[in-house]
C-alpha cells in the first residue's frame, strides 16, 4: 500500500468573527448567508476587534449574537443614528449597521437617508426580501406590486399601496455616499459578487471614504409560502427585474480603491 | 428690599440691552440680581421688553406685575407699562416716539426726546443710554458711575469704539431728566 | 471663579462643557436652542462631538449610541422634541446607559407654544417612554441652579448608569442672573467595563434594552428597582423657606417654586406665617420630608404652572393628614407673585376641608380669571 504524504488543505473553517451557534433563522433563509460574508471580511480585513455592529428590530434582531465583535441593539429603524452616535465619538473603530427592509426602508427611511447624505463613516448592510419576516409576512415597503402578503392578501395594489422603494436607487443620489450597490445571495457566483460588495464597502469606511451601502436581495422563504427552490427561483424571476443588480454609487475616491 | 425696572420698546431700540447694562452695573455693585427678556415671535421685529430686578437677597420671581420703575419707548409700551408702575414710582417715556402725555400722577414721569438726543449725540442707537441715564437720575438705585464701569467692562469688544459716547448719552439723558419739569 | 451675568440655557450648555460632557446632540427648538447653538461652537473647538441631528428622534438615538460607548453624553430640547424623545428614551433605560437630558419646557400640549410651562412634569417623572423605568428629575429654580444641577446630573447619571432629566422652562433658560460655573474637568481617558468600544483584545461586549425571555427581563426590571432604591435612599434634594415656624407652608418647584418665594416674604410681611417648600429632585419626590412638614404645618398651597402633576405627589406625601389648596397658571402662562399672596391670605383667613378635590376648587375659584362662562 502505497501512502502518499499529502498535506491536509483546510478548504473550509468558520470564520473567527462568527459565533459557534446556530442561528434561529429558518431553514433556506440568506441571512446566514449575509453573515457569513461580513465575518469573512471581518478576518480578512482583521477588524473584529474594532468593529463595532448595530442590530435592528426585524429577524436579524439577534444578529448581535451571531457575530463575536461588539454589538448594540438599536430601536426599530433607528440603527444607522445609533452608529452615528458611536462612530463620532470613537472614529477609529469601524462600524456596521444590519438593517431589513422594514427596518431600513420604512421606519427608518430618515435616519438612513439622513446618515448617508451626512456621509457618514458607516457601513450598511440592507437585507431586502420584500418581506416583514419577524411579525409573520406583511407588506413591507420594498414589496414588488401584485405580490400576496398577510396584509396585502389581495396582492400588493400599487394605486392604494404604493410603489416599491428602491433603497440603492435613491441613496446614490446623496453626495455623502461613498459607496451603494446592489448584490444578491441566490447563486454562488451572485454571492462571490456579494462578499466583493461588502468588502469594498467596508474599506470604503476604513478609508474615510464616506457612507456605504450594500443592498443584498434575499430569500424569505417561510413568509413567501414557498419551498427553498421556489423562493431562490422567484428572486431571481421577480426581484432581480424590480431591483436590478448593480454599482449604483462608486465614488471616483473609492473606485481607485486598491483591494 | 428690591428695586423691579421694565424696559420696553420695538425691536432694535437697545431695550434688552440697556437692562443688560443695568444687571452687569449691579452684579459688579455686589447686588443681587435678574434679567429676563419677553421671547418668541413678538421679538423678531415687534415689541420687546426685559424686567431687571435689582436687590439685596435671594431674589424671588424674576416677573413682577407692578415695577418701581419702567421705561417705555414706544406708545404701545407706554399703553402697557403706564398703568402698572407702584405709586411713587418713576416712568421714562420717549417723546420722540409718543404722542400722548402720562395720565398718572402719583408717579414720578420724566418726558424725554431720547431719539432726537442721540441723534444730537451722532447715533441714534444710543437711545436707550439716554433713556437709561434719564430713569437713573430719578431712581438712584444705581449710581451713574457704577454703570459707566458696567458698560466699561461689560460693552461687546466689537462696540469699544463707541463707549464714550455711551457714557456721554447716560450723562445727557441724565442731565436732561433732572432740568425737565415734570 | 467669579461670578458672571450668565442666561440659563448657555449657562446649563457651558455647565456640561465644563463637567466634561464628550458628546451632544440636538435638534433646534424654542425654547432651548441657545444651548445647542453654544454646543456648536464651542465642543468642536475642544476636539469633542457635536452634531445636530435631522429630528429629535435621530437625535436620542445618537445619545444612545454614544452612551454605549461609555461617553459622557447630553442631549437638550423643549418639550414636543422631548415626546419625539421618549421611545429612544425608554430603550436607554432599558440598556441601563448613563445620559443626561435637559428639558426647557415649554406651554402644551401639541404645538403649544413657546412661553414657559410645568407641563412636562407627569411625562418626565412618571415616565413618557413605554416600560418600568425611573429616571432622576431635577429640577433647578435660577441659572445657579441650573449650572449645579447640570454637573450633578452627570455625575448621578454614571453612578446609578441612570437617566438623569434636568427639567428647566423658558424662564430659567432666557434668564440672565450672576452665577459661577464650575473649573473645567478634564475629559475622562478610562471607560466603565460595560462600554461598546470595540473589544480590543479584550473581552467581547453587548448592550441592548432586549430579554427575550420574560424570566430574564423580570430580572432585570428588578435590578433597576433596586438601583432606584439606592437613588431614593441618597439622592432627595430639596430647598425650605422659613418653615420653623410657617402655618402656611407653599409647595412649588423651579420657576413656580422661586415665584412662591416672593408671595411668602410678602405674606410674612403682612404678618402670615408662611413658608416655602420647594422640591428640587422632582424624582425621586421627597415624600417624607412633605409628611414631616405636614406635622408641623397647618395648610398647604401646591402652586405649580400646569394642572396639578404635582399636587397628586404632594397629596401622596401628606396622606389627607392637613388641608391642601392648589393655585396654578397654565399654556405658557406665568404667575405673578400677586396671585400666589392672595391665595396665601385666602387660605389664611379661610377654613380649607380635608376632604374634596384641590384641583375642582382651584378651577371654581379660577374661572373668573381667564373670563371662562359656563
Amino acid at each position: 500500500m502505497v501512502t502518499t504524504a499529502t498535506p491536509v488543505q483546510v478548504v473550509y473553517k468558520r470564520p473567527t468573527s462568527l459565533s459557534d451557534i446556530p442561528t434561529h433563522y429558518c431553514p433556506g433563509c440568506t441571512h446566514g448567508i449575509a453573515h457569513r460574508l461580513i465575518a469573512e471580511v471581518m478576518d480578512e480585513m482583521n477588524i473584529r476587534d474594532k468593529t463595532i455592529g448595530v442590530a435592528p428590530v426585524g429577524c436579524s434582531v439577534f444578529a448581535y449574537n451571531y457575530f463575536t465583535c461588539d454589538f448594540v441593539e438599536a430601536a426599530h429603524g433607528r440603527a444607522p443614528a445609533m452608529a452615528t452616535g458611536i462612530k463620532r465619538v470613537l472614529p477609529d473603530r469601524v462600524v456596521f449597521t444590519y438593517q431589513g427592509d422594514g427596518d431600513m426602508a420604512s421606519i427608518g427611511m430618515s435616519e438612513i437617508i439622513h446618515a448617508a447624505g451626512r456621509g457618514e463613516n458607516l457601513t450598511v448592510i440592507f437585507i431586502n426580501n420584500a418581506i416583514y419576516g419577524m411579525t409573520g409576512g406583511q407588506m413591507a415597503p420594498t414589496t414588488l406590486p401584485g405580490q400576496k402578503t398577510t396584509s396585502s392578501p389581495n396582492g400588493r395594489d400599487v394605486e392604494t399601496m404604493g410603489f416599491p422603494m428602491k433603497m440603492a436607487e435613491l441613496l446614490s443620489q446623496l453626495d455623502g455616499a461613498g459607496y451603494v450597490v446592489r448584490r444578491s445571495l441566490h447563486d454562488p457566483k451572485n454571492i462571490r459578487m456579494a462578499k466583493k460588495a461588502i468588502r469594498l464597502a467596508f474599506e470604503t469606511q476604513v478609508h474615510g471614504l464616506g457612507f456605504s451601502m450594500v443592498e443584498l436581495l434575499s430569500t424569505c422563504n417561510t413568509n413567501w409560502g414557498i419551498s427553498v427552490l421556489e423562493s431562490i427561483q422567484w428572486l431571481e424571476d421577480h426581484m432581480i427585474p424590480a431591483y436590478p443588480i448593480g454599482d449604483y454609487k462608486v465614488s471616483p475616491a473609492v473606485a481607485n480603491l486598491k483591494v | 428690599m428690591q428695586t423691579e425696572i421694565i424696559i420696553a420698546g420695538f425691536g432694535g431700540q437697545g431695550a434688552l440691552f440697556a437692562g443688560q447694562v443695568l444687571a452687569y452695573a449691579a452684579m459688579d455693585s455686589g447686588h443681587q440680581v435678574t434679567w429676563i427678556p419677553s421671547y418668541g415671535p413678538e421679538m423678531r421685529g415687534g415689541t420687546a421688553n426685559c424686567t431687571v430686578i435689582i436687590a439685596d437677597e435671594e431674589i424671588g420671581s424674576p416677573l413682577v406685575l407692578n415695577p418701581k420703575a419702567a421705561i417705555v419707548l414706544n406708545l404701545p409700551s407706554l399703553d402697557k407699562y403706564e398703568p402698572l408702575v407702584v405709586p411713587g414710582g418713576v416712568l421714562v417715556v420717549n417723546t420722540s416716539l409718543v404722542n400722548r402725555t402720562a395720565q398718572r400722577t402719583d408717579i414720578e414721569n420724566v418726558f424725554i426726546p431720547v431719539n432726537e438726543i442721540a441723534e444730537e449725540l451722532g447715533n441714534r442707537r444710543l437711545l436707550n443710554m439716554v433713556a437709561l441715564g434719564a430713569l437713573l437720575a430719578k431712581l438712584p438705585v444705581l449710581s451713574l458711575d457704577e454703570v459707566e464701569k458696567g458698560l466699561v467692562d461689560h460693552l461687546p469688544e466689537r462696540h469699544k469704539r463707541l463707549l464714550e459716547v455711551n457714557k456721554l448719552a447716560l450723562h445727557r439723558g441724565a442731565e436732561y431728566a433732572l432740568q425737565a419739569v415734570t | 471663579m467669579s461670578k458672571e451675568l450668565l442666561k440659563g440655557n448657555i449657562a446649563m450648555a457651558e455647565a456640561a462643557v465644563r463637567a466634561g460632557v464628550e458628546a451632544y446632540f440636538g435638534y433646534p427648538i424654542t425654547p432651548q436652542t441657545e444651548l445647542l447653538e453654544w454646543m456648536s461652537e464651542r465642543l468642536p473647538a475642544l476636539g469633542r462631538t457635536f452634531l445636530q441631528a435631522e429630528s429629535e428622534v435621530a437625535a436620542i438615538n445618537m445619545l444612545y449610541g454614544a452612551a454605549c460607548t461609555g461617553a459622557r453624553v447630553m442631549i437638550s430640547s423643549s418639550s414636543p422634541g422631548i415626546s419625539l424623545m421618549m421611545e429612544g428614551l425608554s430603550y436607554i433605560a432599558g440598556t441601563e446607559v448613563p445620559v443626561v437630558l435637559i428639558d426647557v419646557m415649554r406651554g402644551g400640549p401639541g404645538l403649544g407654544n413657546i412661553a414657559p410651562s410645568q407641563g412636562d412634569y407627569n411625562q418626565i417623572v412618571h415616565g413618557g417612554g413605554h416600560g418600568d423605568y425611573h429616571p432622576i428629575v431635577l429640577a433647578p429654580s435660577s441659572v445657579q441652579e441650573a449650572i449645579d444641577l447640570t454637573v450633578l446630573a452627570f455625575d448621578l447619571a454614571e453612578k446609578y448608569r441612570s437617566i438623569v432629566f434636568v427639567v428647566a422652562d423658558g424662564n430659567i433658560g432666557q434668564m440672565m442672573e450672576p452665577a459661577e460655573l464650575p473649573p473645567m474637568r478634564p475629559v475622562r481617558t478610562e471607560y466603565p467595563d460595560w462600554a461598546v468600544r470595540g473589544s480590543m483584545g479584550q473581552a467581547r461586549h453587548f448592550l441592548s434594552s432586549i430579554y427575550i425571555e420574560p424570566k430574564d427581563e423580570e430580572v432585570a426590571n428588578y435590578r433597576m428597582m433596586q438601583v432606584w432604591k439606592r437613588v431614593q435612599e441618597n439622592e432627595i434634594r430639596y430647598q425650605e423657606y422659613y418653615l420653623d415656624d410657617a402655618e402656611i407652608t407653599v409647595v412649588g418647584f423651579g420657576t413656580a417654586g422661586r415665584i412662591a418665594l416672593s408671595a411668602v416674604r410678602n405674606a410674612r410681611l403682612q404678618g402670615v406665617k408662611a413658608g416655602l417648600f420647594r422640591p428640587i429632585s422632582l424624582n425621586p419626590f421627597p415624600i417624607d420630608e412633605l409628611e414631616k412638614i405636614s406635622q408641623h404645618t397647618k395648610k398647604l398651597l401646591v402652586v405649580e404652572m400646569n394642572t396639578g402633576q404635582m399636587l397628586n405627589d404632594v397629596q401622596r406625601a401628606v396622606k389627607g393628614k392637613i388641608p391642601i389648596d392648589f393655585y396654578a397658571r397654565l399654556g405658557g402662562i406665568v404667575p405673578f407673585p400677586d396671585e400666589i399672596l392672595a391665595e396665601i391670605l385666602r387660605i389664611n383667613q379661610e377654613e380649607i376641608p380635608l376632604e374634596g378635590d384641590p384641583r375642582q376648587r382651584w378651577m371654581k375659584r379660577f374661572a373668573p380669571v381667564i373670563n371662562w362662562k359656563n
